[in-house]
């Protein structure tokens, strides 16, 4: 194992110009630890060592000329779910068996401009739909960290639980992601890693497979603060192929990076104090705020009403979205075909083969919700919620609030085949309680280590921000990495 | 509200989902966990409160209705379980 799969994408970027390594060699060194360790992990479900060794040359090319990009050389890992031409591209599902786009996703295209170099594609919950990483049809990831004199393997959370994993084991310098309810920031808080979700409609959602219209957006999973500035920079655009694409410049995120936090207002909302919760989160919480009293930020108690409420509208609008954008899988244009008596044999066949338990449960209910005479019961009924939540976070935003600081997660990582949340399918729902508020507000929200529970298992606090105001959450979230540290698992892989 | 055996039937095949008795059963217990858990709802009074339509007030984003785009007939095609000649191939469908 090389030292340079230690590097921060900072870091290598600062090596690579220098030119002390290249990036041929670094690339090399990630392929080698992945291939070391994914047996254990599996958190790549396709790796693509030819492609990012051409792709690693023509950097070195271009770093030789002096022509680079952001992140020249800089070896990254895909989640299945972004478009990538001719490359496996599944949702981690069976139902897409063998697609390979001939389209690249503009999110993946901004990053390739930028000089990075793709290592493969990461493992990932089905259709994003999950919050362990269990219901990819590639098997379940295990998380990299374990507790304390206990082997038992725990998942890395999802459905970005590949991105979270490869990320926290070094097996790649970064790595993309999405988020729909919670399925970036819970991921990284699981596994010690900074993950951010920006506001909806910063990143283009062309050519990412569809999960929930109106909720998914792309994001980074990275080692540190300042490695999610970079690759979100990259990663940001805007895009006349997604009209929800947002017509606002890409700040530079990385400058606000170290920028004072004296008098700004950190919110805490006294909803997301939660029964049954970890006394190690309530502690870790509360160590967040003395952190930003300490930096000189003015802590002020808000009120969030309609929090409880946003979880069940979330369950609503997303399979019903959910159950829309995934009828195109039938059979005919790509992937899965299971032969029937006809085409509706074929169609029904296709897809009840095709999709796993979970993406099924969502089809059926986002179907039910939205038949005839249940349309008003439960949608429309749902995006009024949705409007009340938005309107909460606006108040308070309004009073003043710059940030607001919340944990990350109820819970540290569990374990793979957690018998309560395979048996209870709301259980497993609950893993996003502090994170889906914000996907349903369409608000900027980071999760960010924070620090070890009473097992030794990483914790985040999240921190949530005005819509297009992704660098006060980079601002903000700087001042708690600086306090408690950055996480790395012990190795056993 | 919750659903019985035949509005879970009824629904798969909304969904084309080939679902059989045992199947049918398992989701319904699934389902009416769910749909107990979206029962809260009900306690919000949304009475005046306008359905969000999108997260970002924005004006929709409008471009010169020309061709940009096409003559990817192959491209279209190339993961189909069944083409020929850049036509989807599926099971006869009229009699």
């Amino acid at each position: 194992m090389s030292e340079l799969t230690n590097l921060t994408i900072a870091e290598a970027r600062t090596k690579l110009l220098g030119k002390e390594i290249n990036s041929v060699e670094l690339t090399d060194a990630y392929l080698a630890a992945i291939e070391e360790a994914n047996k254990s992990l599996n958190a790549f479900i396709e790796v693509t060592p030819d492609h990012a060794q051409t792709m690693a040359k023509a950097s070195d090319a271009k770093i030789a000329k002096g022509d680079v990009g952001d992140l020249e050389g800089i070896p990254i890992g895909i989640k299945d779910l972004f478009g990538t031409r001719d490359t496996h591209t599944q949702a981690c599902s069976h139902i897409l068996d063998g697609f390979k786009p001939k389209y690249e996703s503009t999110v993946t295209q901004n990053m390739w401009d930028d000089g990075a170099v793709m290592l493969g594609k990461l493992n990932m919950d089905e259709f994003a739909m999950g919050s362990s990483n269990e219901t990819s049809y590639y098997g379940a990831v295990t998380n990299p960290w374990k507790a304390q004199g206990d082997d038992t393997a725990l998942v890395p959370g999802g459905s970005s639980g590949g991105s979270a994993a490869a990320v926290a084991a070094h097996l790649c310098a970064g790595a993309t992601a999405t988020d729909t309810g919670g399925s970036i920031r819970q991921p990284a808080a699981f596994t010690g890693t900074v993950g951010i979700k920006p506001t909806y409609g910063r990143c283009s959602r062309w050519g990412v497979v569809a999960f929930a219209s109106s909720l998914d957006q792309a994001g980074p999973i990275a080692r540190d603060v300042r490695d999610a500035a970079i690759l979100l920079k990259s990663m940001a655009s805007v895009d006349a192929k997604d009209t929800t694409s947002v017509d606002l410049p890409v700040p530079d995120y990385e400058a606000a990076i170290g920028q004072s936090m004296k008098g700004k207002k950190i919110g805490i909302p006294k909803e997301y104090r939660i029964e049954g919760m970890a006394q190690d989160i309530e502690a870790l919480w509360q160590q967040g705020i003395q952190w930003y009293k300490d930096a000189g930020a003015e802590i002020v108690d808000i009120s969030l009403p309609h929090t409880k409420y946003a979880l069940p509208a979330y369950y609503i609008v997303a399979p019903a979205e959910a159950s829309s954008n995934l009828a195109r899988y039938d059979g005919v244009k790509y992937g899965l075909r299971v032969t029937g008596d006809d085409i509706t044999d074929m169609y029904e066949k296709t897809r009840s083969e095709g999709f796993g338990d979970e993406v099924q449960r969502r089809i059926m209910i986002g179907t039910y919700v939205l038949s005839s005479g249940y349309y008003d019961a439960y949608y429309l009924r749902a995006q009024r919620v949705r409007t009340l939540i938005k309107q909460d976070f606006e108040n308070v935003f309004n009073q003043g609030i710059d940030a607001i600081l919340t944990p990350a997660t109820p819970s540290s990582a569990f374990a793979i085949g957690d018998e309560e949340m395979a048996a209870d399918p709301v259980k497993m729902f609950l893993n996003d309680i502090f994170t889906v508020t914000v996907n349903m507000a369409g608000l900027p929200g980071i999760s960010v280590p924070a620090g070890l529970d009473n097992k030794g298992l990483p914790l985040g606090l999240q921190l949530i921000g005005k819509p297009f105001e992704e660098e006060m959450l980079f601002q903000a979230s700087h001042v708690i990495e600086q306090a408690a540290g950055t996480f790395a698992p012990k190795r056993w892989w | 509200m919750s659903v019985d055996i035949d509005t879970v039937k009824r629904v798969a095949k909304l969904a084309r989902l080939a679902v059989d008795d045992t199947k049918a059963e398992k989701m319904q217990g699934e389902l009416n966990a769910i749909l107990g858990f979206i029962d809260q709802l009900n306690e919000v009074d949304v009475e005046g409160v306008e359905p969000m339509t999108s997260v970002v007030q924005m004006e929709m984003r409008k471009r010169v209705d020309e061709v940009n785009d096409g003559n990817k007939a192959d491209d279209v095609t190339a993961n189909a379980p069944a083409s020929e000649e850049n036509y989807f191939m599926v099971p006869k469908v009229i009699e």
